[in-house]
């Protein structure tokens, strides 16, 4: 980019953008914003350095992931991310709860109907397939920390081990 | 702190760790891995920054999450914690459908439960009805 258009992170930090500035492709002149809530989280010379370790073909990416997860981190000084994984994790749990109910009850309604069939058959093929799904929830968040001080003031169920 | 007993992110920035230093609590210099990896992506300044801005009792959960934050990016550089998230959006849509068609196999042995109770009920009338017009020829 020329010196007549500086992208947004040459904006902010005020210096010249060069022709082959980094930022440029992924942080338009036209929405400041997206460059300043990454700064502000990682700090520009990170963001450059972590930009320039990939491929050019990746970089978009890295920058959207990068985005969300400062906006992410803004919103919830404290958890960030993760407050969002715990959250989608209690939903993962909650809709594999409502599925093992659902099988059960499907269980159910095929022993009342078919009692000619031996019952360890039909209680076996249903059980294996709500063992699958129980035993089927992430484990995402399990890392020691320093502190031993993780709670949850969302009250929601406790993620760390 | 001493210079001896430097907290692992005064040792790193090779700085002398003062007494109150804000990092020391939640980075020990038993485990120096542990700022390494949070300076990297987030930077030293940022990272006091973020501690300074919040409570003292919510400081140490704030590192932890930085923490694993950082090293998800460290593994993964291009969609870093985003890659979770996106995996746990997966599994949701997933299982939904998996509901989806197993509360419509619920629906549908209940819709045939209450057509065969409706046959059983039609049959008995007329084998009654058949009976009552047997008896009175």
């Amino acid at each position: 980019m020329g010196g007549s258009s500086p992208c947004a992170s040459c904006k902010l930090l005020r210096r010249r953008c060069a022709k082959d500035c980094i930022f440029a492709p992924y942080f338009p002149s036209d929405d400041p914003h997206k460059f300043a809530i990454v700064h502000k989280v990682f700090g520009a010379s990170n963001v450059s350095k972590m930009l320039q370790e990939l491929p050019i073909h990746q970089r978009a990416d890295a920058v959207s992931s990068l985005v969300y997860e400062a906006n992410a981190r803004v919103r919830d000084p404290v958890y960030g991310c993760v407050g969002a994984i715990s959250y989608l994790q209690n939903q993962v749990s909650q809709l594999q709860m409502q599925l093992a109910v659902a099988q059960a009850e499907i269980l159910c309604i095929q022993m009342q109907q078919e009692p000619a069939l031996p019952t360890h058959q039909i209680v076996s093929d249903d059980r294996s397939l709500l063992h699958s799904n129980l035993s089927n929830l992430p484990q995402y968040l399990n890392f020691a920390s320093t502190s031993n001080v993780i709670q949850d003031p969302l009250k929601r169920e406790s993620l760390w081990t | 702190m001493a210079n001896s007993t430097r907290c692992a992110a005064c040792k790193y920035l090779r700085r002398r760790c003062s007494h109150d230093c804000i990092l020391a609590s939640y980075f020990p210099s038993t485990n120096p891995e542990r700022f390494a990896c949070v300076h990297k992506i987030f930077g030293a300044s940022n990272i006091t920054k973020i501690l300074q801005q919040l409570p003292v009792h919510q400081r140490a959960v704030a590192a932890d999450c930085m923490f694993f934050e950082a090293g998800s990016r460290v593994r993964d550089p291009v969609y870093g914690f985003v890659a979770i998230i996106s995996q746990l959006h997966q599994q949701i849509i997933i299982t939904q459908r998996e509901l989806a068609e197993t509360q419509g196999q619920i629906a549908f042995y209940g819709a045939q439960q209450v057509q065969g109770l409706k046959q059983k009920t039609e049959s008995r009338i007329q084998y009654n009805e058949t009976m009552c017009f047997n008896a009175s020829q």
